[in-house]
């Protein structure tokens, strides 16, 4: 079923194609040559009755609903697949086409119930739209629905139901399933009456290839697939377009609601970044925010060892700004700070950076994506000049070659990734750069040109050696390259490169990639003519993150791959707001827009504004707050949706830092692990219950609307402002639009955002300035950001985590398409019956020489610590190489995580952590410790006298 | 970690060089209390710091 304020114009939009002008009903339209007549008649404002028409699929022409009369052509053409030609006349009403019509209709509804009263669909049916249009009420030819009756429901998907007996067998679904979401788990099996939609080999959808990306639902035209929450709770009755909270593409929506409540989410097909499209996330798991362990009151507390003690806001916010002065008056202003989210919205991040600025007085304020892309916004900012991705999603759709490098798209980014497998499908190829057989591997229909399965820890001996090839083989761009680089950086560059330590020969030893295979892949990447590097954590979470990032910048560089569409350097950003949280000023080091604290005219630019002192020297990082709380100089943290002890390495040293401060303020829609160690709980909003922006992988600011109300009363930037005013630094604006004026007059690559250039947008790509006054789709066109493009020498340094005797196996970690991150959110959902825990996937032979099946418990030990979950025997591993997710808190992943970071930005080395597994009989002591304290914390505070 | 930084900028032949853009790092990124700590550590003898390392923070 389409959004409830969606007119669906039955085909898609052609590509830009010269003007023709047609006649339809005696009424002149122009539209772009390739454009259906049944699109066009739409846009004249007219309607032609349709089933299999849909128009984000294209035109199938099985229904002969939408038959129209056209002059001078025999017959009654099908108006979704006949294209409109010069001085075409067409008339789309007859009685001839309506006795044509309302016999297919009869023909549909003799095999259809007919008690639509009673059906989900009711009113929003357009098979019921087409028989009511034609007074159609019954049939000649059979009592409606007596062949599919009878046939079993299937509502083993948590989030929607197929209705076999209701399906038209229009194949809407099956070709929704090919052509927007690109899994191709659904068929029509069978002939005539008993063809029947199948999933996979005629399975529950539950246990099916289906991804439950909803796309199959949103395009049925009756109830045979129904979503099951607008079932209970009934049709939503307004739309408010916002913008996903879960991953880094940043999907468009609109939230439909019926009184204060969400009924279902539907994509935005007018969104850029996903173009109608959906994942199981966003579409289906917003049950979280609602959930009965959302916290709707402030609690206080004096010791981490008291119950919680429900208090108001006032109460709350004066208490952690009395601690916070005491503290900051006893230690020194340095021995406080704040943590900005990536999950909250740009103008949120700003207000907590401002706060730790300008009413704290220190630099001490990081975010979370400290622990993700850090690595990122320093390499690409020192070759290419700007910490941001270089392209648009769309860009992929030119592309001739995708490297995809430490990334897992289908799961992490699964709207990207079916638009990139869309342009697989047509042909361009893929290499692949990974320890695991991801999906992208191989597919229906796709297949990777070059797997690189290298060993954890060895990218950069990978993208040297790959450099190495390109400039040994004279397969550089040196025109481009000397043109648009630094000359002397280009020529150390390839000097090093070259040397035979570098050669893939050489690398092989060290990585475990056969040097052939590097060579096919480096000559495939630089023949392109168009090649693009996607990549994700895979690239960042090392020792050598930052080095990576540069090595890939340098190849880009080195082969002319940058600066127009179709090509460039595109990380894939974990979180909603990664991109925006970074853009804000959030890291120590640096204000909004990239630019260092110590930076003397920007700095005056931000005190005359804020009217405070600021500081010119970087504050303290996370791991850096750690070791100061550890040694008694840092005391007092406000973590606005970050949770610490579950996503950053080794907890036991992140356990015992919190645990050592004397006011630790956490913000967060949940008690999630870190609350265990807080004092104070301030209950924050979810994306739904608040305005402002998210900035998404692409550098693209799109609009976050409130939907409802904040379940506890305040939005997350409320809350931050009132902080600061107990804190004695005036802070006072009535909506975020106001944030983002301050942001936009501050931060030179966001001059020209408004809320009120949002509306009219849509959206915007930074920079938007006077110079790209509607933004910049692709950055670095005609020259770089810092002017020339700077070569880096990436030498490869092994991370001192490797695989001994002791520890014989190489754990690397990841995430899973149905859960997201530490889980907070999704393990509040329905998403569970995919994933309910963490489980250790490992080759057959290492499981062999361990005496495990598949399904064992089994005991993971580091140096650090130990863990206990169950197996999975995979041949996605290669031998040596052991892999987990993080999305629970009871596996305790980061226990054996080590604190080993990368150089320069200290994001952790989560890829790598050598470990030995051990077939164990039940779940550690430990374990069974956490759910007891989790399940005690879970008690009700003291309630507010 | 003064010497991983170090690690990456060594591999430019000039070490003074890469000397410089250790202290270069360190200055623009460390909080004026871990420059402190290294310099006095490098001040007790700075035991285990690789000698590009050494002279970034020589630098200091």
């Amino acid at each position: 079923m389409y959004a409830i304020d969606h007119n669906d114009l039955g085909t898609p939009a052609a590509a830009a194609g010269e003007p023709v002008t047609l006649e339809i009903d005696g009424s002149t339209v122009t539209v772009p040559a390739g454009t259906s007549v049944m699109r066009a008649a739409a846009l004249a404002g007219g309607h032609i009755p349709k089933l299999c028409a849909t128009d984000t699929l294209k035109a199938f022409g099985s229904c002969r609903l939408c038959l129209v009369e056209i002059e001078g052509r025999k017959g009654f053409p099908a108006s979704c697949t006949t294209q409109v030609a010069e001085g075409m006349k067409v008339r789309t009403q007859s009685p001839r086409i309506e006795k044509l019509r309302r016999g297919v209709v009869e023909l549909y509804v003799s095999d259809h119930p007919l008690d639509c009263e009673e059906c989900p669909a009711n009113g929003h049916c357009e098979l019921q739209d087409a028989a009511e249009e034609l007074g159609v009420t019954g049939s000649r030819y059979a009592d409606g629905g007596a062949t599919q009756r009878g046939v079993a429901q299937d509502a083993s998907n948590p989030y929607f139901v197929f209705n076999p007996d209701l399906c038209i067998v229009c194949s809407r679904c099956v070709r929704a399933c090919d052509e927007t979401q690109g899994t191709l788990a659904l068929t029509i099996e069978g002939r005539g009456f008993g063809s029947r939609v199948s999933a996979s080999q005629h399975q529950p959808f539950l246990e099916s290839e289906c991804v439950s990306c909803g796309a199959c639902v949103e395009a049925c035209p009756t109830a045979a697939l129904t979503e099951k929450l607008p079932i209970a709770l009934g049709a939503p009755t307004k739309a408010v377009s916002t913008t996903c909270g879960y991953c880094g593409v940043g999907c468009s929506f609109k939230a439909e609601v019926k009184g204060e409540t969400v009924v279902r989410m539907v994509p935005n097909r007018a969104g850029s970044a996903n173009k109608g499209h959906a994942c199981v996330k966003g579409r289906f798991a917003f049950g979280y925010a609602t959930h009965a362990d959302r916290v709707r009151k402030p609690m206080i507390r004096k010791r981490i060892t008291d119950p919680w003690r429900e208090v108001s806001w006032e109460e709350a916010i004066n208490y952690t700004a009395s601690e916070f002065k005491r503290i900051q008056q006893k230690y020194g202003p340095d021995s406080v700070g704040g943590i900005t989210s990536s999950r909250c919205t740009n103008e949120e991040t700003f207000l907590v950076q401002k706060l730790v600025r300008a009413a704290l007085g220190t630099n001490n304020v990081d975010t979370c994506a400290r622990v993700c892309h850090s690595a990122t916004g320093y390499g690409l900012k020192h070759t290419l000049g700007e910490s941001a991705g270089t392209q648009a999603f769309t860009s992929v759709t030119k592309a001739d070659v995708i490297m995809v490098i430490g990334a897992n798209p289908t799961d992490g980014h699964p709207v990207f990734a079916s638009q990139l497998k869309r342009r697989l499908r047509q042909g361009a190829k893929l290499i692949v750069i990974d320890p695991r057989v991801i999906d992208l591997v191989r597919s229906p229909h796709i297949e990777a040109t070059a797997h690189l399965q290298l060993l954890p820890g060895t990218n950069v001996a990978v993208i040297n050696a790959l450099a190495h090839v390109v400039v040994t083989e004279g397969l550089a761009n040196d025109a481009y390259a000397e043109a648009r680089c630094e000359v002397d950086t280009y020529r150390k560059w390839k000097a090093f490169v070259s040397q035979p330590k570098n050669s893939p020969e050489a690398t092989e030893a060290i990585s475990g990639v056969p040097a052939a295979l590097v060579r096919k892949a480096a000559r495939i990447y630089a023949a392109g003519p168009n090649s693009a590097i996607y990549y994700g954590l895979g690239v960042t979470e090392h020792s050598q993150g930052t080095t990576m990032v540069m090595g890939i910048a340098n190849l880009a560089m080195a082969t002319g791959n940058l600066g127009r569409e179709g090509v460039g350097v595109s990380p894939l950003r974990g979180q909603n707001n990664v991109q925006g949280s970074c853009d804000m000023g959030s890291f120590p080091h640096e204000f909004s827009g990239y630019r260092h604290v110590s930076d003397g005219p920007t700095r005056s630019l931000f005190e005359a504004a804020w009217h405070a002192k600021l500081a010119s020297e970087p504050g303290l990082r996370i791991p850096n707050m750690f070791e100061a709380a550890l040694d008694g100089s840092f005391r007092a943290l406000y973590i606005q949706g970050e949770d610490f002890v579950q996503s950053d390495p080794n907890t036991n040293h992140v356990v015992a830092a919190l645990s050592a401060m004397e006011c630790v303020v956490v913000q967060d829609l949940f008690l999630i692990e870190t609350a265990r160690y807080a004092h104070v709980f301030l209950p924050g909003a979810s994306f739904l219950e608040k305005d402002g922006t998210f900035t998404n992988a692409e550098r693209r600011i799109s609009r976050v609307r409130k939907v409802t109300e904040p379940l506890a009363g305040l939005a997350d930037w409320e809350i931050t402002m009132q902080l600061a005013q107990a804190l004695g630094y005036p802070m006072h604006y009535t909506h975020p639009s106001e944030i983002m004026d301050e942001i936009a007059r501050l931060t030179p690559t966001f001059h020209g955002v408004s809320y009120e250039k949002l509306e009219r947008l849509g959206s915007i790509q930074w920079p938007c300035n006077d110079a790209a006054p509607e933004g910049t789709p692709t950055m670095h066109v005609g020259s770089f950001v810092r002017g020339k493009g700077k070569f880096y020498l990436t030498e490869y340094v092994p991370t001192s985590e490797r695989s001994t005797s002791r520890f014989p196996l190489l754990l690397t970690t990841g995430r899973v398409l149905y859960q997201y991150n530490v889980g907070t959110q999704t393990r509040r959902t329905s998403n569970l019956a995919w994933q309910e825990e963490d489980r250790l996937d490992m080759h057959p032979d290492d499981a062999e020489d361990r005496g495990i099946k598949d399904g064992d418990w089994v005991g993971v030990t580091s140096r650090t610590g130990d863990m206990v979950m169950r197996a999975v025997v995979s041949r996605r591993m290669t031998p040596g190489v052991v892999y987990t997710t993080f999305h629970f808190p009871e596996s305790g992943v980061n226990l054996v995580t080590t604190e080993n970071s990368d150089w320069a930005t200290n994001c952790p080395e989560y890829k790598v952590t050598a470990v030995e597994v051990v077939k164990v009989g039940q779940p550690e002591a430990w374990q069974e410790r956490i759910r007891s304290e989790r399940s005690a914390q879970r008690r009700p505070a003291v309630p507010a006298t | 970690m003064a010497n991983d930084i170090a690690a990456f900028f060594a591999a430019d032949p000039d070490q003074e060089s890469a000397a410089e853009q250790v202290a270069y790092h360190l200055k623009k990124f460390w909080e004026p209390r871990m420059r402190r700590e290294i310099k006095l550590f490098l001040a007790e003898g700075g035991a285990g710091l690789s000698p590009v390392a050494r002279r970034g923070v020589e630098r200091l």
